[in-house]
């Protein structure tokens, strides 16, 4: 049973992490009939309000709640001493909170959930102030959490994009440099099968959301930030050259030349961190949030190390970064101030992206440890480029219209699957399947 | 308590005594009521207000958090019904339709041996019934433990020498549905075994006795003593089986998350509403699913009418 809480709560944190990126885009376009937002100015007078009263923090750190967010109230309530803070730490945060957003009940800090429309954030969330101001301090401002011109939460972490890798098994197969094609990577991949007992390349199938990490490379594989906006105007993401027909055709030929896990169906997400510390598994596609998790589980967290998706242009690597759950205020709070005190003393003086290995919310934060190997590397970091206003849902109504599911491992499962023999079809049939799935949704919802 | 009072004159007590059989009758006729308003109360809150949300949600295009839906009509059904890649997943119950003939054939088998004199009765019963009682999702971990390459499975394969035997149980689509609805039979079985039990432990002992004094043995016993007395527990027994594969969700949902081809109608109906927003839809699906579960359970209430045993 204990097993199993470890294991949900890794999986809905870590969730949480994967999806992150895909928040600011989804929202279903026309905010015509939207009343438009409080202007900016409500919430500077409500900041400058007594800061005071209690506030709920939801959170989806189960792991963290007792000890290091308990660090963190007694930290804020030095400074705010009218301030009381409470946490409600949820195991499923993701489709809970969702749920809950239908009553007026939702904390007063809370990370937006996912699943929420861009157009659907003034019935839900305090703003926090214009784009054009709160982008001049902090990340992702301008690419996610956003409608209208208004922000309406920062991030608590942000992550950067590429594979997870056992050092010690790397060096030992033979390899000394970080490959920078995907043929190399294959070669790779065979080496180790070929030189150590270690399983070359872990896809985590059976928990799933772990192969939709591969979608956050979107972007970061052909050096384009507008990678993501590009897919609405194109029938055929899946063509050679663009950003999935790398990443998909990388997961097929590492499966079809059997250097995944034997049996991809049994795999399990606890067990994978030790057994990446330990040497039993080679890579694995993770966000940089791994990395911590990764070290703790080694053991010796220096063979722990960090590789950007092996593709290059130009020479170059580069690494998509997003933010992670952003902290947003309850519309229904009755605490806007002291929500507004805890979200910008969370953002700037926690240290919880730091301590998480992530990169800091503010433009002037501290780089950390974890993407050391990047600045080795010479990697190149990309923010996504915002959705033009008025398609900012565009590409994930496509994509639920489809039903392809770029964040739902369903398809990546599918890929693993008949590369490994269990379906009957080849990497052209999926692709070209996919590949009409998406035109035929591009026109029905640009109809 | 006029035991212990004084005597009053005849006639006031008939009038008292009838103003009493009328406020009687009347709370007589109250009291069900009045202790079912909790349970109604529940029933109309919890279930039959959330379902016909659910219809109203089926006519609509919403994605499950804006603050309009948009009304379609049958826009929903006619998807559904002109997309035939949703139906495909029905096959799949199918492997746990005849697993639950399987899994009732069991429980039979074990629910008569254990009615009649049999040593450790107890203990058998207990372990039999033990499965039922395990929360799905720990079985859902068990089995996943025990199907893994070099699990328990494989392990004890291997310790019998039929290494020859071992395969991989989830990974291999041909097999990946018997795995699982093997296991949706040790679950279920138990449940099955003790409604047959039950049953078969309200048959009148003495027929056993007159019949075995005129030579009966113990499979004629059971083909026209205990078969006929339990029938209407077999069929229901029946619907619960059809409607449970028909909705087979846990395990699956657990075990493989309804990858390598062991998708359920349920599990991609929740798919549907919860990784591809469309709500409508998926309740237009859900309803469906009701529906066909609703006819089929008449289909066989028509053709297995409902007879009052009569062994006498």
């Amino acid at each position: 049973m204990k097993m199993r809480t470890a294991a949900m709560v890794a999986a809905t944190t870590s969730l949480a992490f994967t999806l992150a990126a895909c928040s600011g885009s989804s929202d279903n376009g026309d905010g015509s009939n939207t009343p438009a937002p409080e202007s900016s100015s409500t919430t500077s007078d409500s900041a400058m309000a007594e800061v005071a009263g209690e506030i709920t923090v939801l959170t989806n750190r189960t792991d963290l709640v007792d000890t290091v967010f308990a660090d963190y109230k007694s930290a804020f309530e030095a400074k705010y001493p009218d301030v009381e803070v409470k946490f409600e730490a949820i195991t499923d945060y993701e489709g809970e909170v969702a749920t809950r957003m239908s009553t007026d009940d939702y904390g007063d800090v809370l990370l937006i959930p996912n699943s929420v429309n861009a157009s659907d954030y003034p019935d839900f969330f305090e703003p926090l102030g214009s784009v054009d101001e709160l982008s001049q301090t902090y990340r992702f401002i301008g690419s996610e959490a956003n409608y209208d011109g208004q922000s309406y939460g920062i991030a608590i972490t942000g992550n950067a994009n590429g594979l997870v890798y056992n050092k010690k098994v790397w060096s030992d197969a033979g390899i000394t440099e970080d490959p920078t094609t995907p043929e190399e990577f294959q070669k790779d991949l065979q080496m180790i099968a070929d030189n150590t007992d270690a399983t070359p390349l872990y896809t985590n199938y059976a928990d799933g959301w772990p192969l939709t990490q591969w979608e956050s490379d979107r972007g970061g594989v052909t050096a384009n930030a507008n990678a993501v906006n590009e897919l609405a105007d194109t029938d055929a993401p899946w063509s050679e050259g663009m950003d999935h027909y790398i990443i998909d055709s990388l997961i097929f030929d590492a499966a079809a030349a059997g250097n995944i896990e034997e049996d991809p169906t049994t795999t399990n997400w606890e067990q994978s961190k030790t057994d990446l510390g330990t040497g039993k598994i080679g890579a694995m596609a993770l966000g940089s949030w791994a990395i911590v998790q990764m070290q703790a589980a080694a053991d010796d967290a220096a063979d722990i190390g960090y590789m950007p998706f092996p593709n290059q242009v130009d020479g170059t690597f580069h690494s998509v970064i997003s933010g992670d759950y952003k902290n947003g205020i309850n519309v229904h709070s009755e605490n806007k101030a002291a929500a507004r005190a805890w979200i910008d003393w969370f953002a700037d003086e926690s240290g919880y992206a730091t301590d998480q290995g992530g990169i800091s919310p503010r433009l002037d934060g501290p780089t950390p440890d974890t993407l050391k190997d990047f600045d080795a590397a010479g990697v190149e970091y990309i923010e996504l480029t915002p959705p033009p206003a008025g398609k900012e849902s565009l590409v994930s109504d496509i994509d639920n219209a489809a039903e392809i599911g770029l964040w739902s491992p369903d398809y990546r499962q599918r890929i693993v699957d008949a590369a490994r023999g269990a379906r009957d079809e080849t990497k052209q049939d999926i692709f070209d399947d996919l590949n009409s799935k998406w035109a035929e949704a591009r026109a029905s919802v640009e109809g | 308590m006029s035991f212990f009072s004084t005597p009053v004159r005849p006639h006031a007590v008939r009038a008292a005594r009838d103003a009493r059989s009328g406020r009687q009758r009347f709370l007589q006729g109250a009291t069900p009521w009045l202790f079912l308003i909790v349970p109604l109360i529940f029933l109309c809150l919890f279930t039959l207000l959330p379902v016909g949300n659910m219809i109203w949600y089926s006519f609509t295009e919403w994605n499950g958090l804006s603050k309009d839906k948009e009304y379609v009509g049958l826009g929903n059904y006619i998807e559904f019904f002109t997309r035939p890649e949703l139906f495909r997943v029905f096959l799949v119950s199918l492997y746990y339709f005849v697993a639950s003939f399987v899994q009732m054939g069991l429980a039979l088998y074990f629910a008569t041996i254990l009615s009649f004199n049999t040593r450790f009765k107890n203990l058998f019963k207990g372990i039999l019934f033990f499965p039922y009682l395990i929360n799905g999702v720990a079985i859902g971990f068990t089995f996943l433990y025990f199907f893994r390459p070099g699990g328990t499975l494989d392990a004890s394969l291997a310790a019998l020498g039929l290494e020859q035997f071992q395969q991989q149980w989830l990974g291999n689509p041909d097999l990946i549905n018997f795995s699982l609805s093997g296991t949706s039979v040790w679950r279920y079985m138990g449940l099955n075994f003790v409604l047959f039990l039950g049953a078969i432990q309200s048959v009148n002992p003495s027929l056993y006795e007159a019949s075995s004094l005129d030579g009966a043995g113990k499979w004629q016993q059971f083909r026209y003593i205990i078969l006929p007395s339990i029938r209407p527990i077999v069929g229901l027994s029946m619907i619960l089986a059809i409607s449970g594969s028909l909705a087979v969700f846990e395990i699956p949902y657990i075990m493989t998350g309804g990858a390598n081809g062991s998708m359920t109608f349920v599990i991609q109906t929740i798919n549907m509403a919860f990784k591809f927003n469309k709500v409508g839809l998926a309740s237009a699906m859900a309803v469906i699913l009701l529906l066909i579960v609703l006819l089929i359970t008449w289909i066989q209430r028509r053709l297995v009418p409902d007879e009052k045993v009569n062994l006498t």
